[in-house]
Parts: structure tokens; C-alpha cells; sequence
């Protein structure tokens, strides 16, 4: 659509709904693991599901997914690399000191 | 005098201080991650004493929040203002109730004597000092993240409907949005690391 802001893209509010559904059954499922001995995978489980909602709510309710433009495409990536480089070694040192 | 506003910039503006707030987040996050490494069996006992159920009321609290931000910012797109009045209340209101869950938390808890520094905590063991001091120190931080949200929604519900925003200029609502979604993604990491991940 084409308004005094210029150029972006309209999302269905069908779309934003089945968003919540998902972000919902995703808690539902991270909430009734927890309950569960899942030895070595406990951290890494809940931390997964964490990640799918975060890249849905940056994906759609953020529209990450429809900006046009190198500088989203770059930015965005190269800080998150950069925080999980950061986060690794770091770990990594305090793990094998 | 003639103003040239330039949306795409704006935007990436926004970004950029969003991404700032990841760093800043980020710190705390590898600090959590040091500690629990150091400490498996303390943070497994104090994480076990949080309300698991409150906790999962405020993430689907801030989860809806965040559907009906972007329900806003996409009916004022659709020209339908009193649409998307509503459901910018309805978040400011989404907000409010979290701040509410949080502080009856925090009180709960206080009234168990644990809270940083008090001679309860400080008698029991390392580790489960260091999980409370970080419990505090970064809901706490993601609290007034989510009061500043409800102070900028507020303004931008006054902006609408006095007309500042509207169909032709959406964007301080959408960069509002943008935070008040980062807020939520946040919540979403330190609702599993707190509450879940015993």
C-alpha cells in the first residue's frame, strides 16, 4: 500500500491471529516439558522453543519478514551474530578455565 | 518552515536502539548462563520456589499484548482509527495487568523474606543468593521496560486521538510497537530461564 509514509506492506489480521495461536500452543508445550526429567536436553529444550517465538514475534509482529532493504537484512544479523560470539566464548571460558 | 520526515529511517533508528537493548540484555544473559554453570544443584532449588503458574499467566498476558499492538498498527494502516484505538487501550491495559502480576509476585516473595540482602536469603546457600539477585535485577529491569512501554503507548493513544497519528503518519506507533514487542521477546527468554528450567 502507497500512503503519506510510503511504501509498506499490510498484514491480514488472520495472519496476526494465527501468530498468537502458535506463540500460545508453543508456551503450552514449553510449560508442560518443564514438568518432565529430561536430563542434558532441559536447558537446551526450553531454550529452543524460546528462539521459534522470538523469530515468530521478530518475523511477523515485528515484520522483519516483509522489510525490503539491505540495511534490515544485514543489521539485524550481524548484531545477533555478534551477541552469540560474545555469549560463546565467554561461556566457553568460564567452562573450561 | 517545511519538516521531511523519512520513514524507512526512522524506522532503522528504531532499530538500532533496540538492538542496543539486546546488548545491554545480553550481559545479564551471559551472567545467568556463568552462574547457573557454577552453581547447577542452588539454581535448581531456588527455581523451583517460583510461582510457575504466575509466570505463565503473565507470558500469555504479554504474548496477547503483543497480538493486539500489531492489530493496532495494522487497522490505523486500514484507515479504521477508533479500531485501532481500542486495541492500543486494550494493550495499555494488557501492560498494566502484567506490572500488577509482577508486583503480587514480588511481594509474595518479599513477605517470605527473600529479597536481596535480607538475612534469610543471605543465610542460605551461594548460588541461591546469586539466583535471586539476578531474578530481581532483570525482572526488574524488564519491568520498568514494560512501565516505560505503557508511558510511551499512552502518549501515542493521546497523539491518536488528538489526530497526530493517524492513516497518513503511522510511524511513532509502529517504532512504539517495535519496543513494546522487543519487551516481550525478552520476557519470552527469562520466562524459561526463571521459571521453568529447574
Amino acid at each position: 500500500m502507497d500512503t503519506g509514509e510510503g511504501k509498506f506492506h499490510l498484514v491480514k489480521y488472520r495472519t496476526y491471529i494465527l501468530i498468537w495461536m502458535g506463540l500460545v500452543i508453543l508456551t503450552g508445550i514449553t510449560v508442560s516439558l518443564a514438568g518432565m526429567n529430561l536430563r542434558h536436553l532441559s536447558v537446551f529444550i526450553p531454550l529452543l522453543i524460546a528462539a521459534l517465538k522470538s523469530g515468530l514475534v521478530l518475523g511477523y509482529f515485528m515484520h522483519l519478514k516483509f522489510e525490503r532493504g539491505l540495511l534490515f537484512k544485514l543489521m539485524i544479523p550481524i548484531v545477533l551474530t555478534i551477541l552469540t560470539i560474545f555469549i560463546g566464548l565467554t561461556f566457553s571460558d568460564v567452562a573450561f578455565r | 518552515m517545511e519538516t521531511h520526515k523519512d520513514y524507512t529511517s526512522s524506522k532503522i533508528g528504531m532499530w538500532l536502539f533496540l538492538l542496543s537493548e539486546i546488548l545491554l540484555f545480553g550481559g545479564l544473559f551471559i551472567l545467568y548462563a556463568a552462574y547457573r554453570y557454577k552453581n547447577p544443584v542452588d539454581f535448581h532449588h531456588a527455581a523451583e520456589e517460583l510461582n510457575r503458574i504466575l509466570g505463565t499467566l503473565n507470558t500469555l498476558v504479554l504474548i496477547t499484548s503483543s497480538l493486539t499492538m500489531a492489530l493496532s498498527l495494522s487497522s490505523l494502516q486500514k484507515g479504521d482509527r477508533k479500531l485501532s484505538i481500542l486495541f492500543l487501550m486494550s494493550t495499555i491495559f494488557l501492560g498494566v495487568l502484567f506490572l500488577v502480576i509482577k508486583s503480587f509476585e514480588w511481594t509474595s516473595k518479599i513477605h517470605h523474606d527473600i529479597y536481596p540482602n535480607s538475612p534469610r536469603l543471605l543465610g542460605r546457600y551461594k548460588g541461591e543468593v546469586l539466583f535471586y539477585g539476578l531474578y530481581y535485577a532483570m525482572t526488574g529491569l524488564h519491568g520498568l521496560h514494560v512501565l516505560v512501554g505503557v508511558i510511551v503507548l499512552s502518549v501515542m493513544m493521546v497523539l491518536m486521538i488528538r489526530g497526530k497519528i493517524n492513516t497518513d503518519r503511522f510511524a511513532p506507533l509502529e517504532n512504539s510497537g517495535l519496543y513494546w514487542h522487543l519487551v516481550d521477546i525478552i520476557w519470552i527468554f527469562l520466562f524459561p530461564l526463571f521459571y521453568l528450567i529447574t
